[in-house]
């Protein structure tokens, strides 16, 4: 096995030192009823190069080279090649936890970064080194919440992305912890009133994502100002990164719960991403996950070290504010790097194009179908609604090696024939103009079929 | 003034900045294509929610990050470098095909909510890895959801949390060894059970009498990490099993020691009713400097119905899906379906063994520790006799009466060329070395460890005080850990 650096004279020498017979002596303490004693049932050893081309295969089966206009917490941005070059480099790569300062300056220093930049763009006063992602950061940062306050329901707006929803549902079910979901307005903003009324004086927080699961841009002030009227925390959400390069960042919130995805990291089927969580500094000693610090060493000079480590499982054990262990430090360093990357002008003009892209697309659909919630400023998603199931009308996009945007009906029934577009930097116009021919022949043909009449209109 | 400072006394190399100090305005490392659409009025469109600036957001060039960035990672120790014995972490070489194969244009850029018709490819790799864990573990059904070990802890547990409320009630507690990873009692905790503690025996393993007192309608799970955390295989485990079944409890095992048995000897043979993998130890992913990892949940029939949504299923046409109604489920545990990229690299580890390279592993990975074991025994003390299998825990008790602890000798470890051990855990051993060496170390570079651990015993009973001041040949030398939390500093700021 060529991953296996040993000669069987060396494992005889080994064994011989040891005092065994054979391998099998140091296998004894199992008992022999259960000992394995036949080959487990997996494939036979491959070659690299047979590696290599069953998943290059599987990755001709998964949708290669087709256009997306899917956005809904996972967001295909372009990643500059240095970026892989970098976290390739196996003192990153194969580095464990930086439990031992001394000889993990990288990875701490660039945390350090990482959470310095975090905490520039959402204007909070500190940042953990990452969670798992977003969908579990939001549940972590509701379970702060609580131990914040002393309270213990949560408020959370139907217009988070509906699998965080979930999440939450399931964290909360077993640690007493009742869910009240808030509807949105017209506009798909979080209906103001039906909030007012949903917090009572057990609500520890209000949990809203922004930009939220449609695309649109909350009124965080307002709604900041409801939650603390009633003593309750602010907790927002933030699926899609690149927005805070042009959307005002929610600093009203008192914790933030990150999906930094958007930030160069691969889109992989879902995973892995990296979470988040962001608060003010007097909620430190609260907050979930590693921190690094500053601090000297004996000679005073400048180092880093994971700090308050008093909060986390491996020293306090069942009274840790969390259980996480293992968090996403490489995805992290991906985000950092991209980070640096677009700096303080690149990521405001990335995130101008995302909103060009959007705002261009969503104009065009809106000459076919109706485009809702328009009475709201949006990021780079809008839901359009169309006549024809969007399922049916995406499986004639997906002709063109594009695939539609997200059908809504799993998620929002009440919304009918919606989905879900997104637009980023890589949407082409080619690609835009290509969906939209596709929706509009689709209303026109419903049209065709409900009022024949009209038949001859079109033919005209 | 007699000593003129010299600007390039010591290059920036050896003493890189933070990004932020080498930022200045106007440099770029970014370049976006000419917009296709017609350019839009932020402020018409966001209004008052229109960002204005970034702060102090770094403005940097390509050339800088890449040194930045590389001259941060030659301050790093690594895998690639040299042996990581750290116990319980199982710090095993990662394979670069797992790299490459993973960044593959259909699987890296694949959206998670793509038609299922275009993800036959990803469903695939869901299905083959599912089925090999399973195979591997003994058990009957599995889920890839959870992110990491912990989370995988916490599926777990919701999952007999889930399997009691069915019979009935979900009982009370979970029952810990003493010698448990802190993971476990803070999953607990988080599932709403509380924590009651198991006292080890002698021979470092389940005292099984007090366990039989101690188990009762109450309890919920045992939660065993097998081998323990002392690299000690719980031999009475058959009496374990049938003390929590015959109460009605679950048997949960934690994995993260799960190098020892590939191969050998499958869980779900011995009794386990569930338990989770860390594919970031014992298949091969890399840890990246504290993540991702992905801890899979492996379970036995009973447990089935609970599995967290979605489930990837075959359909009658004979193309995979993903199955979302399930009355039963614990629910999600998070968004999407896991880490897939992790389970991209575990495949390619197990395709890359096979049976026979598994098989071989484990007994390498059990080798390797019990060669160390015999090379350092009388040197340093062996608190627990028992014969261990991929990991052994020494203590301090001679070198600590010359002053030096755990911590001190791992610290002078590092100026040997390797990186330390695990420090002071498990908690049951006071002053705890507990080295786990894997399989990927070669004879030559265990002598040397070996060698290594001996000089530093002789250097303690000479010399103390250099020990304690270890390391010597760091860039940094210790680090004022106490400063640093009373009073964090957790970010940059301009002066």
């Amino acid at each position: 096995m060529r991953y296996l650096p040993k000669s069987p004279a060396d494992r005889e020498a080994m064994l011989k030192a040891i005092g065994a017979r054979s391998i099998d002596d140091l296998f004894a303490p199992i008992p022999a009823e259960y000992r394995l004693n036949r080959d487990l049932k997996v494939p036979r050893q491959m070659a690299e190069s047979e590696i290599v081309d069953w998943f290059r295969e599987r990755s001709r089966e998964n949708g290669e080279a087709y256009a997306t206009f899917l956005g809904a917490g996972a967001y295909y941005h372009y990643r500059p090649v240095i970026i892989d070059s970098l976290i390739s480099r196996g003192e990153f790569l194969t580095a464990y936890t930086p439990y031992q300062p001394e000889i993990s300056q990288g990875t701490l220093q660039s945390i350090f970064e990482f959470q310095t930049m975090i905490c520039e763009l959402t204007g909070m006063e500190v940042a953990n080194a990452s969670m798992y992602d977003g969908s579990t950061a939001s549940a972590e940062a509701a379970m702060m919440a609580c131990r914040v306050t002393g309270r213990n329901a949560v408020a959370i707006a139907r217009s988070v992305h509906p699998e965080y929803r979930e999440v939450l549902a399931t964290y909360a079910h077993h640690q007493g912890m009742p869910l009240a979901t808030v509807p949105f307005a017209d506009n798909g903003r979080v209906n103001l009133n039906e909030l007012d009324k949903a917090i009572t004086p057990d609500t520890a927080c209000v949990l809203i994502q922004s930009p939220n699961f449609f695309g649109t841009i909350e009124d965080v002030a307002a709604i900041a100002e409801i939650a603390h009227k009633h003593g309750a925390l602010l907790v927002v959400s933030i699926a899609e990164a690149v927005s805070l390069g042009i959307v005002e960042p929610p600093r009203q919130a008192d914790i933030i719960a990150m999906e930094a995805q958007s930030f160069g990291v691969p889109l992989t089927f879902g995973g892995p991403y990296c979470g988040v969580i962001a608060t003010r500094e007097q909620y430190v000693r609260q907050m979930p996950g590693r921190l690094v610090g500053q601090t000297t060493d004996r000679n005073g000079k400048r180092g880093f070290v994971l700090t308050l480590a008093t909060r986390e499982q491996h020293i306090r054990r069942e009274k840790a504010t969390s259980n996480i262990c293992t968090n996403q430090a490489l995805i992290a360093l991906m985000a950092n790097i991209f980070m640096t990357i677009y700096g303080k002008v690149g990521l405001r003009e990335l995130a101008k194009q995302n909103l060009a892209k959007a705002a261009y697309a969503a104009q065009q659909f809106g000459k076919h179908a109706k485009v809702l919630f328009s009475g709201a400023p949006r990021f780079n998603e809008f839901v359009v609604q169309t006549s024809e199931d969007p399922y049916a009308i995406n499986g004639r996009i997906l002709q063109h090696k594009i695939v539609g945007g997200l059908p809504l009906k799993k998620f929002y029934p009440e919304l009918g024939n919606a989905a879900l577009w997104c637009c980023t930097e890589m949407t082409t116009r080619a690609a835009i103009d290509t969906a939209v021919k596709s929706v509009a022949e689709s209303e026109r043909m419903v049209k065709s079929v409900k009022e024949p009449a009209d038949v001859q209109e079109v033919a005209r | 003034m007699k000593h003129v400072t010299r600007k390039a006394t010591r290059h920036v190399n050896q003493n890189e900045g933070l990004i932020f100090e080498k930022s200045s305005p106007g440099k770029a490392a970014w370049k976006l294509p000419p917009l296709d659409v017609p350019e839009v009025d932020t402020a018409e469109l966001l209004g008052s929610g229109e960002r204005k600036d970034l702060g102090n957001m770094p403005e940097v060039s390509e050339i800088e990050i890449i040194r930045h960035f590389t001259r941060l990672s030659t301050w790093n120790y690594a895998i690639d470098l040299g042996m990581y014995p750290l116990g319980s972490c199982t710090m095993k070489y990662n394979p670069r095909v797992n790299e490459v194969v993973s960044r593959l244009d259909g699987l890296a850029n694949g959206h998670p909510y793509q038609p299922e018709k275009i993800s036959q490819g990803a469903l695939r790799i869901l299905q083959t890895l599912s089925e090999c864990l399973i195979e591997i573990t003994g058990m009957d059904a599995i889920t890839l959801q959870p992110a990491a070990g912990a989370h995988g802890e916490l599926t777990g547990l919701l999952l007999v949390r889930a399997y009691h409320q069915s019979k009935g009630a979900p009982r009370k507690k979970i029952l810990i060894p003493d010698s448990a990873h802190g993971t476990n009692p803070a999953t607990a905790a988080m599932v709403g059970y509380a924590v009651e503690n198991l006292k080890s025996n002698a021979q470092g393993m389940v005292d099984v009498a007090a366990l039989a007192s101690q188990m009762n309608e109450e309890v919920a799970a045992l939660m065993l990490t097998n081998p323990n955390t002392l690299g000690i295989f719980e031999q009475e485990i058959h009496k374990i099993a049938d003390i929590m079944h015959a109460k009605g409890g679950l048997l949960y095992m934690d994995g993260a020691n799960m190098n020892a048995l590939v191969g050998k000897v499958r869980p779900g043979d011995f009794g386990v009713d569930l338990m989770h993998l860390n594919l970031h130890k014992t298949f091969s992913t890399p840890h990246g400097g504290g993540g991702p990892g992905s801890g899979p949940v492996a379970i036995k029939k009973i447990l089935e119905p609970f599995l967290p949504t979605p489930v990837v299923i075959a359909k009658p046409d004979g193309t995979l899906g993903f199955e979302y109604n399930r009355p039963q489920s614990v629910g999600r545990v998070r968004a999407f379906y896991g880490n897939f990229g992790m389970f991209v690299r575990a495949l390619a580890y197990t395709l890359a063994n096979g049976p026979d390279g598994l098989r071989q592993t484990t007994e390498d990975a059990v080798l390797n520790a019990n060669y160390i074991r015999k090379g350092l025994e009388g040197i340093y003390d062996l608190p627990y006799s028992t014969p261990t299998m991929h990991e052994v825990v020494f203590s301090d008790k001679v070198q600590a009466k010359k002053g030096v602890k755990t911590m001190d000798i791992a610290k002078r470890l590092i100026d040997y060329g390797f990186h330390p051990y695990t420090t002071a855990f498990p908690l049951i051993v006071p002053g705890a070395l507990m080295i786990e060496p894997t399989e990927s170390e070669p004879k030559e570079e265990l002598d040397l460890f070996i060698e290594a651990m001996k000089s530093i015993a002789e250097e303690v009973e000479e010399d103390p005080q250099m020990v304690l001041a270890a390391p010597h040949t760091t860039r940094v030398s210790r680090l004022d850990e106490t400063a640093a939390a009373r009073k964090p500093v957790l970010r940059w700021k301009p002066a």
